[in-house]
């Protein structure tokens, strides 16, 4: 999967949960999920639950606690669809 | 972890609180009830000389009851006799039946999820009669 692959299926999955419409539209590597699109900690559970469904992986808790911008979702992502 | 336990480590109280008692309760899922009291304090305004239980309360119930019990339940090893910190986060019921002053209802829900601290349950309301007055979903926060 490309790079713009995936930022386009992370912006599908985070979509239902953004707050902020303009952090959204402009979303690249750098948005950080909680600061720029102002997502709240339950939904954040959502979008993990989504990327697993989507990815067909399982994220741990220490993955929780990194997942906190694109970049980050994107890197653990790839790393668990390469091991 | 009984009962009786569970309810004490309720963050509610009167007027505010809506479990009676818990009738069974497992990882996957409780059951509990409760009876709305002739005098709870919102049947004076809902309605005018026509008291019926809010949709907002019923869904209290199950959310306290479906929810809050059932989270106690699951994080009994980490609460140490402290009560949860808990916050709804969202809901989704729909409404069938009205219940009138002291009528008994039945909460009974299904657990999801619970990862990552967020508890979503599939949650069913019924009255006496086993008659289905509400259903839905609810999520919350919860941790110890």
């Amino acid at each position: 999967m490309t790079k713009e692959e995936l930022i386009t299926k992370l912006k599908a999955i985070v979509a239902p949960y953004i707050q902020d419409e303009e952090a959204f539209k402009n979303l690249s590597e750098d948005t950080d999920f909680v600061t720029d699109l102002k997502i709240n900690s339950a939904n954040l559970v959502d979008i993990i639950l989504d990327i697993e469904d989507e990815f067909d992986i399982r994220l741990e808790n220490e993955d929780m606690e990194k997942m906190l911008d694109v970049k980050s979702a994107m890197t653990i992502v790839n790393s668990k669809l390469g091991s | 972890m009984n009962v009786s336990e569970i309810i004490a480590l309720l963050p509610y109280q009167k007027p505010f609180l809506f479990v009676d008692g818990i009738d069974t309760i497992s990882d996957e899922g409780v059951t509990g009830h409760y009876n709305f009291k002739k005098d709870e304090t919102f049947y004076e305004g809902h309605f005018k000389n026509n008291p019926i239980t809010p949709g907002v309360i019923l869904t209290e119930c199950m959310a306290q009851i479906g929810l809050v019990c059932l989270g106690i339940y699951l994080l009994k090893d980490e609460l140490k006799g402290q009560n949860p910190q808990i916050a709804l986060t969202s809901n989704q019921i729909d409404f069938y039946l009205p219940v009138l002053p002291e009528e008994k209802v039945t909460v009974v829900s299904e657990k999801e999820v619970f990862r990552f601290n967020k508890l979503k349950c599939k949650v069913k309301l019924l009255n006496e009669k086993e008659e289905l007055v509400a259903r839905g979903i609810i999520s919350g926060m919860l941790k110890a």
